[in-house]
């Protein structure tokens, strides 16, 4: 039996240890805001946080997250929106939308290691996250201004 | 209303409840209740109490719901189309409720690709907001005793104007639905001037849900008591299972059962692939146990295609002559009489969709009938190829229409919806059917390797005097009739009989090729390698005469006027519009060109070392496109795009803030094919299988900064989701040439390597 916490809420899974988290939280608990792209850490469509920081939830099992937090995008915004989700709804950034959840997870990432981020910080923070509809440049100017805002 | 029906939605998905064991949990997973329509017996439009149109209805309350009937799958359709009607409405569109359709024959067609769902809804959508509108007028009218023509609306209120008495859409709406539905010709449209939303850029109607997780995708479609299925395809196209293990997966916890399926009957169409699905309660335990069923595979004919011979095969037929598509004087007499000629060779490669989704879909079948949830660009479609695959009547399949994690034309096709209502019913449960990353790429409807041939005669000044191009590429039909091997008129259309050029000798022809992979609509099609050998080879020319590449663009193009194509081209069908009201407008071509190359500085601005500009035009989907692409290249030939500078003239624009979005997704969609797009087959089985031998543009090999300039314009709306991206590839390539000497004839570049 392993412990997990998952937004806040302790859980038990006896389930296939080698079960990525990715599988545990959209299939098991039904939290279907994180989302499947490739199976193989190349898209950051699965990007959750694990302790605070982005991981990719697809090539982490629920072993190996045992003991820790997770938070999915379902609960990044519990106290209302996240400074980086208001500024994604102010630059209408998604299209299709399908890899926004891990492009905010990460994005939230980023500036919590680096506040005040650069061009070549957020392509290093972010361009392990793929968005195929090609919003690159419209999250780019919303994280700078996310990064405005809480500064 | 039946209640069998009604008792499915019920059971968790439309109210999102989820229950896993003595777990339950309350998750919403759709943005609100209307996500997708409740039952087949009609949408909360037709429940409505005043409906004058299967687009819309308005309640007592004031809530006007209105239909979407195309899909979203990022280009905005589901917002756009609907604001058509709201606009004309003089609805407040913050008391408006959208609707998915579900797949109905009453809505017209459905098919959301080819750029067309504004265009096609315009008409329709005015009508049907001008005639609710004029029944509310009428139900003012008559409440007060006034007449109509001194009542006019205001915004979701009626006023008579003399006395300034006002009254609710909601207050009417029960009056209104007692009075005669007016006809077309009693409508009147507001003016261009009093639009509310039309022209001004309006958000995504599920942007909240879209950044909190809340959007319901096809991904993340769920029933009580689904199971999830995972389905090993015949790694060759045609292939056949001759034998597989069906014990050996169910050791992997959580599988449930192994089930054969079927392989299809040619064509292959929209039918499954055959293969073996298994069952398993999570998608992970499903993919897991695929390893273990060590298939024996009859590969079938198609085990002998080979990229690297097949692409030899294209760029001989391509020397050949070929079927004649379109012909301006005597290329022959022409080149006969000799001079200066200039010859080329283009190539494109198989190219994957590679949505962010992979293909899904989750399908309930129950005595007789099936319920199908598909995140699909044609849900009409899923109901006659599920209905043919199950040998049920269409009308006894429900589909539902998720939110599209991306389509690009993929989802046009819907063989992964007719797979889960084979399994739904082979299991006797509600079925998810996932497909992999893997399972994308290796088993798509791909967009056509293509080889292209160019020769023009050129004079003194570097003008052609005689032109001669000539393509040759498996053809989409290929997917649905047999011994298909020439393109039809659409795709000739498709930037290769319309090149408007103004030459004297002009001829296009089209050389035969055999599928051996299933070949499918791709976001702008054809388009894409008839823009990249024009757009290329024009400025071939233009660099061979020494001259500036927009000058001599803009001379190729000629004078302002109107091109008669079908008069050299008799098939040429302009992507079905009817050529009075989207004429083929050289004056419009000629105002792109002008824009992007103003709006880039052309000519004004020094461009460093390694660096260049570069332009291609194109009109495709009735949009005029110009881009002019600024790239560097360093020493190792890396190559960044550091501004795109895009002009568009698409008539009038609906959602300039969608239409912007278009133009910047198609700038990095393009980077894609220009960088690193390939699939290829060995012994015809696909070689790549995800994002790290079938790479797609991040956000640091994207451009930096697409700027959008859209013509101001009354022409009839024209295409945004697809014109974007044909003039891409060649205005990058265009742009490498100016900075480096070297003419990129191959995509994408890692194989062709500008580094050299
Ligand atoms: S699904 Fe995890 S990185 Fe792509
Ligand atoms: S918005 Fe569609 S993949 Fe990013």
């Amino acid at each position: 039996m392993m412990q997990i916490k998952v937004n806040d809420v302790a859980r038990s899974f006896d389930g296939d240890p080698n079960l990525p988290l990715l599988w545990y939280l959209r299939d098991v608990l039904g939290l279907t805001g994180t989302k499947f792209g490739c199976g193989m850490a190349l898209c950051g469509a699965c990007t959750v946080h694990q302790d605070g920081k982005a991981i990719r939830s697809c090539v982490t099992s629920v072993s190996a997250a045992a003991g820790k937090e997770i938070t999915t995008i379902e609960a990044i915004s519990k106290n209302g929106l996240h400074v980086v989700q208001q500024k994604w709804i102010e630059y209408n950034v998604p299209q299709c939308g399908y890899c926004q959840s891990g492009q905010i997870m990460q994005a939230i990432s980023l500036l919590k290691e680096k506040p005040r981020p650069s061009d070549e910080d957020i392509d290093g923070g972010m361009s392990g996250n793929i968005c195929r509809c090609g919003t690159y440049q419209r999250i780019r100017a919303a994280i700078k201004a996310a990064a405005g805002e809480q500064a | 209303m039946s209640d069998n029906i009604l008792n499915v939605s019920r059971r968790g998905f439309l109210q999102g409840i989820v229950s896993t064991g003595a777990l339950v949990l309350s998750v919403r997973m759709i943005p609100e209740v209307l996500w997708a329509a409740e039952t087949s017996a009609g949408s909360h439009a037709d429940r409505a109490v005043l409906r004058p149109s299967v687009f819309v209805g308005i309640d007592t309350d004031g809530t006007v719901y209105l239909v979407a009937h195309r899909s979203e799958m990022g280009t905005s359709s589901r917002t756009s189309v609907p604001l058509i009607l709201a606009d004309e409405l003089d609805a407040d569109w913050k008391r408006v409720k959208i609707e998915q359709a579900m797949g109905d024959p009453r809505y017209g067609s459905q098919d959301t690709d080819g750029s067309h769902s504004v265009r096609d809804g315009f008409t329709t959508m005015r009508e049907a907001g001008a005639t609710a509108r004029l029944m509310l007028t009428q139900a003012a009218a008559q409440k007060w005793g006034v007449p109509v023509s001194e009542c006019e609306s205001d915004l979701h209120v009626i006023v008579h104007r003399p006395s300034k008495r006002k009254a609710g859409y909601g207050e009417l709406a029960s009056a209104a639905a007692k009075l005669p539905v007016p006809k077309k010709e009693d409508l009147q449209f507001k003016p261009k001037s009093a639009w509310r939303y039309i022209g001004k850029g309006t958000s995504s109607y599920d942007l909240v849900d879209l950044c909190t997780g809340k959007a319901g995708f096809g991904m993340d479609a769920r029933l009580d008591g689904m199971v999830y299925a995972s389905i090993e395809h015949p790694p060759v196209l045609g292939g056949k299972v001759k034998s597989y293990d069906e014990k050996a997966p169910l050791q992997v916890k959580g599988v449930k059962q192994t089930i054969p399926i079927k392989p299809f009957t040619p064509p292959h169409h929209f039918q499954p692939l055959g293969g073996v699905a298994v069952i398993a309660d999570n998608s992970w335990a499903a993919f897991q146990g695929r390893k273990k069923l060590n298939v024996a595979w009859d590969n079938g004919a198609n085990a002998s295609y080979n990229s690297d011979q097949y692409k030899k095969e294209l760029q001989d037929t391509a020397r050949k002559p070929g079927k004649v598509v379109r012909n301006i004087g005597d290329v022959d007499t022409a080149f006969a009489k000799g001079g200066k000629v200039i010859a080329a060779d283009y190539y494109v490669p198989l190219l994957a969709h590679a949505t962010m989704e992979p293909p899904v879909a989750l399908a309930d079948y129950r005595d007789g009938k099936v319920t199908v949830w598909a995140p699909t660009q044609n849900p009409q479609a899923v109901q006659e190829t599920v209905g043919e695959e199950l040998g049920i009547p269409k009308e006894n399949v429900t589909c539902h229409v998720t939110l599209l994690g991306g389509g690009f034309g993929r989802k046009s096709k819907p063989d992964y919806a007719a797979e889960a209502a084979i399994l739904s019913k082979a299991v006797g449960k509600p079925v998810k059917v996932v497909w992999s990353r893997e399972d994308d790429i290796k088993f798509g409807y791909y967009h056509a390797v293509a080889a292209m041939y160019m020769k023009a005669l050129v004079d003194e000044k570097g003008k052609p005097t005689a032109w001669l191009q000539r393509s040759v590429f498996p053809p989409i039909g290929s997917t649905f009739a047999l011994n298909t091997t020439y393109g039809d008129a659409g795709e000739m259309g498709l930037g290769w009989t319309d090149l408007p050029f103004d030459i004297p000798n002009h001829r296009a022809e089209n050389g035969p090729a055999e599928n051996h992979v299933r070949i499918g609509w791709f976001r702008s099609v054809a388009n894409i390698y008839h823009a990249f050998a024009a757009q290329s080879f024009a400025n071939e020319l233009a660099h061979a005469s020494g001259r500036d590449s927009v000058e001599y663009l803009l001379e190729l193009i000629g004078p302002a006027r109107i091109i008669d194509v079908k008069a050299s081209a008799p098939d040429y069908d302009n992507y079905d519009g009817s050529p009075a009201e989207y004429p083929l407008d050289t004056a419009r071509m000629r105002r792109v060109v002008e824009l992007a190359a103003e709006k880039a500085g052309w000519g004004k601005r020094k461009m460093g070392k390694g660096s260049g500009m570069g332009i291609a035009v194109h009109r495709s989907f009735l949009t005029y496109v110009a881009t002019v692409a600024e790239v560097e290249v360093d020493d190792k030939g890396e190559v960044k795009i550091p501004a795109v500078h895009t002009a568009v003239d698409a008539g009038t624009v609906v959602n300039p803030e969608a239409t912007r979005a278009q133009f910047e997704g198609a700038a990095v969609f393009g980077t894609s094919i220009v960088r690193s797009g390939a699939i290829t087959a060995k012994n015809g089985v696909i070689e790549q299988s995800n994002f790290h031998d079938y790479p797609v543009a991040r956000m640091n090999e994207a451009p930096y900064k697409t700027s959008v300039y859209m013509v101001d314009s009354d022409a009839p709306p024209a295409g945004v989701g697809e014109p974007g991206v044909p003039p891409f590839a060649p205005a990058v390539c265009n742009a490498i040439f100016a900075a480096t000497g070297k003419r990129i004839r191959e995509l994408p570049l890692s194989k062709s390597s500008a580094n050299t």
